[in-house]
C-alpha cells in the first residue's frame, strides 16, 4: 500500500506554477521535462462571479504500475513504502516507460539522455524533508500527506 | 559542506526574503525565509537559478561602437569601461555642470549608492520609475494624510473584508502578502474584486464587479455617497481625526449609488449588497491603495477616494486594518548611516522642474518623463548624460521611439543592469551588475509593524566579469573625484560603517537574515493619533489645505470616460505571477511557462470582427502597430483589450524573448506626455488600439 500522497488544497491554490519550477530546478531540469502540473478547467460564471478550480498532477504512484515491468533495465523500480521511482545508473532512456503509463507520466531529460519522473523528491523524503514543490508551494497548498490504514 | 546563506529574492521588486544553501560553490537549494514565509517561494524565485546559469546576458562591460541601438559592441575590461565613462562624465561636467547628469534606478532599498553618487557630484536630478507605477497612489496619500504610500502596512490577514481595485495581488505576487490573503480567506473574510477583466485574484472573490474601463473614480464616489447615507461609517473617527467630512458629503451628494452602477456598468443592487457588507464588516475593512495607479486621467481622484474610503472606516492603526508603517525611531534606536546622508544637497534647480515648476509634487524622485521634454528644449538647462540603475524605461514608459528622440539629445547614456534592457541595448555603456545571487547590497531598514533592518548577501561568485552597485559607484565616484563620500573598500567595510551607530553587527544577522527592532508589533494608541498626520492641518485632510493653497481641487467632479471609437478599444495591460515585466521574458524555465502574451478580447467583439480563439490579430495605434495571438474569452469587458506587459522585447541576444509576443508600451504612441497633472503619474490606458484579425494567419502557401 501507498504510504504517500500529495494532496492540493484548491481553495489556496493560485495557480502560480511554482510547483512545477520548484521541481525542476531542485532536479536541476532543463528546458523540456515537466514532473508536476498545474492546470485548470475554462472560468465559467458562478452567481455573477467567474471561476475555476485549479489542479495538480504528478505521477500517481500506481498500487500496480504498469511502467516497473515493462522497463528492461529494471531502472523503473516501486519501493515499499510505495514510491515509484527510476534508477537513473540503470536507465537507458528507451522510454517504454512512458509509452507503458496511461498518463504519458515519466518524461525524456534530454541533458542525462534517461527517463525521469516525480519519485516524491524520495532523497528529501529520506531525510525527514517534503517534496520540493511542496516545501515551497507559494502559500502552502500543496501537502504531503503520510496515509495511515483505518 | 553546505552553507546556508541568508538573502533577498531580486527576481521581481517584491523582494522577499530567501535562504540559499551553497554547496561547494553551486546553489543546492533555495527556499523562501523559513522565519517569515515557512519556505514558500513563487515560481520566478526559484527560477533565479536559471537567471544565474544564464548565458544570454551581458558578460562582461560593454562599450558601442556602432550606432546607437546597432548592437555593435566591445567588450572590454571594468577599468577600460570606468575610465571611458569618467572621462566623458568630465567633459559634460566641464562643460555643462554636474546639472546635466541624471540618474534614474527602479527604486527599493538597496539604491543608496546610487543616489549618493549623483548627489555626490552636485546634480539634484535623482529620479526613478515610479511615475508609471504609485506615484498617483503616493501623492493622493500625502494629500490625505501628509503621510506616503509607503508609510501604511496592511493587515490583510486579520481583516474580515478586503477590496482591491485592480490590484491583482494574487498575480503581481508578494508572497508573505499573497498568504495573508489566503489565510484571511481561509478565516472567513470577505474579498471584492473590482477589474475591467477576470484575473486569478478575482478567482477567490466573494464579490466580483467589471467595471467600465476608466470609471473607478465614479465608482469610489458612489461608495462613498451609499456609506454616508447608510451611516456605515466610523463617526466618532472621523469627528476625532479627520477635517472635511461635510464637505465631502457635500460633494457626493449628486453621485448616488444608482448613478455610480449605471456609469460604471454593474447592478445597483449588487453595489447596495457590498456597501451592506462594510456595515457589518467595518472596522476591519481594507481598501487597498494599489501600487500601479498610472492608468486613467482622474486616476490621482480614484485614488485619492480609495484612501478616503479607508478612513471612513476607520480602519488606522487596528488589527486588520492599516498600521502605520514604524521605523527605527519608533523602537527608540539609533538609525543606520547611509551613504546619501554624505554629500550636501545640490543647489540647483531639478530639470524636471518638481519642486520649483510643478510645487505640489513630491521633490524625492521627481518625475521622471518630464525630463524628456527638458533634453529636448534644453530648459531649464542643457541634459547631457543619462545613467539607468536596474531601470528599463523602454519598457517601463510609454512609446519608446518618442524616448529615443529625447535621448539622442544626449552625449552619455549608461545602463547599469543584471540584463540586457531595451534602453542597455540602446545605450553607450552597459555596465554589468552581478545578479542578486551573485551580489552583495547594503543593509536597509524595512519599516512596518514591526521594523527590521535587513541585506543581501552574495550566494556564489559571479559566473562572468560583472560587479555589484556598491562596488561600481565608488569606482566611478573615485574617478570623478568624490571617492571620499564611499568610505569603504569592502561590502563588510560598507555594512560595518552603516551599522556602527546602532551597536548591531553583520554577524547578528547571521542567525534569521534580518534583525529585528522590536520583540512585538509596534501600535500606536489609536485615541492618541494626533500629530501623526503630517498634514498641515495635522488632521486626515478630506480636503487638502496644500492643494487649496495650489488652487487644485481636493474633490473633482467627475468627467465619464470617452468611448473608445468605433472598431477601437483601449489598451490595457497587467502582470502574470510567473513573469516580473520585462526582465524576465528571456528566462529559459519562466520562458517555457509562458513564452508569449495573448491579446484578451471580448468574445462578442470578436465575433463582431470575425476573430477566433487563437488568431493571429494585429493590433494598430497611430503609427505602431504589434502582432498577437488572440485569446478570446467572456470575461473582459467589451471596451477593453488586455496583455501581460513586459513582451515583445526586440534585443537580439536574448534569443528566447526576441519579438516573442506584444509590447503594450510600444502601442502607448502619445501617451509619454499624458501626465495626470495632479497625480504626476502617465495615464497609460489612454491609449486606444484597433484590433483586425491578421493576413498573417495562414489560409495557403506556395512555397516550394
Amino acid at each position: 500500500m501507498n504510504t504517500y500522497l500529495i494532496y492540493l488544497n484548491s481553495k489556496r491554490c493560485i495557480g502560480c506554477h511554482g510547483c512545477e519550477v520548484h521541481c525542476k530546478t531542485n532536479k536541476g531540469l532543463p528546458v523540456g521535462p515537466i514532473l508536476c502540473e498545474i492546470s485548470h478547467e475554462p472560468l465559467r460564471s458562478v452567481k455573477g462571479i467567474p471561476k475555476t478550480v485549479f489542479q495538480f498532477r504528478s505521477c500517481y504512484h500506481c498500487e500496480d504500475p504498469q511502467c516497473v515491468p515493462v522497463c528492461p533495465t529494471d531502472a523503473m523500480r516501486k519501493r515499499p513504502d510505495g514510491i515509484v521511482y527510476v534508477d537513473q545508473e540503470k536507465c537507458i532512456g528507451c522510454m517504454a516507460c512512458q509509452n507503458a503509463c496511461p498518463w504519458g507520466i515519466p518524461q525524456f531529460n534530454p541533458v542525462s539522455g534517461r527517463a525521469i519522473k516525480c519519485d516524491y523528491c524520495l532523497d528529501r523524503v529520506d531525510r525527514g524533508l517534503k517534496p520540493a514543490c511542496v516545501s515551497k508551494c507559494t502559500t502552502h497548498a500543496l501537502k504531503f500527506v503520510r496515509l495511515v490504514e483505518v | 559542506m553546505i552553507n546556508s546563506v541568508w538573502s533577498i529574492c531580486g527576481m521581481c521588486t517584491a523582494r522577499c526574503p530567501i535562504r540559499v544553501e551553497v554547496e561547494n560553490g553551486t546553489i543546492s537549494w533555495l527556499e523562501g525565509n523559513p522565519h517569515l514565509l515557512d519556505g514558500a517561494l513563487c515560481a520566478k524565485g526559484s527560477a533565479g537559478l536559471a537567471l544565474l546559469a544564464d548565458d544570454e546576458r551581458p558578460q562582461q562591460p560593454l562599450i558601442r561602437r556602432g550606432g546607437r541601438g546597432a548592437g555593435r559592441w566591445e567588450g572590454v575590461s571594468w577599468d577600460a569601461a570606468l575610465d571611458f565613462v569618467a572621462e566623458k562624465l568630465k567633459k559634460i561636467i566641464a562643460q555643462d555642470g554636474a546639472r546635466s547628469v541624471i540618474m534614474s534606478c527602479r527604486g527599493g532599498p538597496f539604491v543608496d549608492p546610487a543616489k549618493a553618487f549623483i548627489k555626490a557630484l552636485g546634480s539634484p536630478n535623482f529620479t526613478n520609475h515610479d511615475s508609471a507605477c504609485g506615484r498617483n497612489v503616493h501623492h493622493a496619500s500625502l494629500s490625505v494624510y501628509g503621510l506616503g504610500r509607503s508609510d501604511f502596512a496592511y493587515d490583510i490577514k486579520n481583516a474580515r473584508h478586503l477590496v482591491l481595485f485592480g490590484r491583482n495581488l494574487l498575480e503581481s505576487l508578494k508572497v508573505g502578502e499573497a498568504n495573508q490573503v489566503l489565510d484571511m480567506l481561509d478565516a472567513g473574510g470577505r474579498l471584492t474584486y473590482v477589474d475591467v477583466r477576470q484575473t486569478v485574484t478575482g478567482l477567490k472573490a466573494t464579490r466580483f464587479f467589471l467595471l467600465r474601463p476608466g470609471t473607478d473614480y465614479a465608482l469610489t464616489l458612489g461608495m462613498i455617497h451609499g456609506i454616508i447615507k447608510a451611516g456605515a461609517y466610523d463617526k466618532d473617527f472621523v469627528d476625532c481625526y479627520t477635517a472635511g467630512f461635510d464637505e465631502l458629503a457635500a460633494f457626493v451628494e449628486p453621485y448616488t449609488v444608482d448613478w455610480a452602477a449605471q456609469e460604471c456598468g454593474i447592478k445597483t443592487k449588487a453595489l447596495m449588497g457590498f456597501i451592506d457588507e462594510l456595515g457589518q464588516d467595518r472596522p476591519r475593512v481594507i481598501f487597498h491603495p494599489g501600487w500601479m495607479l498610472a492608468r486613467y486621467r482622474d486616476s490621482f481622484y480614484a485614488s485619492r477616494n480609495i484612501h478616503l474610503l479607508n478612513v471612513l472606516m476607520g480602519n488606522v492603526e487596528i488589527k486588520g486594518g492599516q498600521i502605520l508603517a514604524k521605523g527605527v525611531k519608533d523602537c527608540a534606536r539609533k538609525g543606520i548611516r547611509n551613504l546619501v546622508d554624505g554629500p550636501p544637497a545640490p543647489e540647483e534647480r531639478r530639470a524636471d522642474g518638481v519642486g520649483w515648476k510643478h510645487t505640489h509634487f513630491d521633490k524625492g524622485p521627481g518625475l521622471f518623463q518630464l525630463y524628456y521634454e527638458a533634453m529636448q528644449t534644453a530648459e531649464p538647462y542643457p541634459l547631457k548624460s543619462l545613467f539607468c540603475y536596474r531601470h528599463d524605461p523602454f519598457t517601463c514608459f510609454p512609446d519608446p521611439a518618442a524616448q529615443k528622440r529625447a535621448l539622442d539629445h544626449l552625449e552619455l547614456i549608461v545602463s547599469i543592469d543584471t540584463h540586457y534592457s531595451e534602453f542597455g541595448w540602446y545605450s553607450d555603456v552597459i555596465l554589468p551588475e552581478s545578479v542578486y545571487l551573485e551580489r552583495d547590497c547594503g543593509v536597509s531598514v524595512q519599516k512596518g509593524p514591526n521594523p527590521r533592518l535587513i541585506y543581501r548577501k552574495q550566494a556564489v561568485s559571479p559566473r562572468f566579469d560583472t560587479k555589484p552597485g556598491w562596488w561600481i559607484f565608488k569606482q566611478l565616484a573615485e574617478r570623478l573625484g568624490v571617492g571620499h563620500y564611499f568610505p569603504y573598500n569592502t561590502i563588510d567595510e560598507l555594512w560595518a560603517w552603516q551599522l556602527e551607530p546602532t551597536g548591531i553587527t553583520i554577524a547578528d544577522f547571521d542567525q534569521k537574515g534580518f534583525v529585528d527592532l522590536t520583540d512585538k508589533p509596534v501600535l500606536f494608541d489609536r485615541e492618541k493619533l494626533s500629530g501623526s498626520f503630517a498634514t498641515p492641518s495635522g488632521k486626515i485632510e478630506m480636503v487638502s489645505e496644500k492643494l487649496n493653497k495650489e488652487a487644485i481641487p481636493s474633490l473633482k467632479p467627475y468627467a465619464s470616460p470617452i468611448k473608445p471609437p468605433v472598431g477601437m478599444y483601449r489598451l490595457v495591460f497587467g502582470r502574470s505571477a510567473v513573469h516580473a515585466h520585462g526582465h524576465t521574458i528571456n528566462n529559459p524555465l519562466l520562458h517555457e511557462l509562458l513564452p508569449a502574451n495573448t491579446l484578451w478580447i471580448n468574445k462578442r467583439e470578436a465575433g463582431k470582427l470575425g476573430i477566433a480563439d487563437g488568431d493571429w490579430v494585429d493590433v494598430i495605434a497611430n503609427g505602431a502597430s504589434g502582432l498577437i495571438q488572440a485569446k478570446v474569452t467572456e470575461f473582459i469587458h467589451p471596451e477593453a483589450v488586455y496583455c501581460i506587459h513586459g513582451f515583445g522585447r526586440q534585443v537580439p541576444l536574448q534569443s528566447r524573448a526576441y519579438h516573442a509576443g506584444m509590447s503594450d508600451q510600444k502601442l502607448q504612441v502619445g501617451l509619454l506626455t499624458d501626465l495626470d497633472p495632479v497625480g504626476g503619474g502617465l495615464c497609460l490606458c489612454e491609449g486606444f488600439v484597433e484590433v483586425r484579425r491578421s493576413s498573417k494567419n495562414v489560409k495557403r502557401s506556395v512555397e516550394l
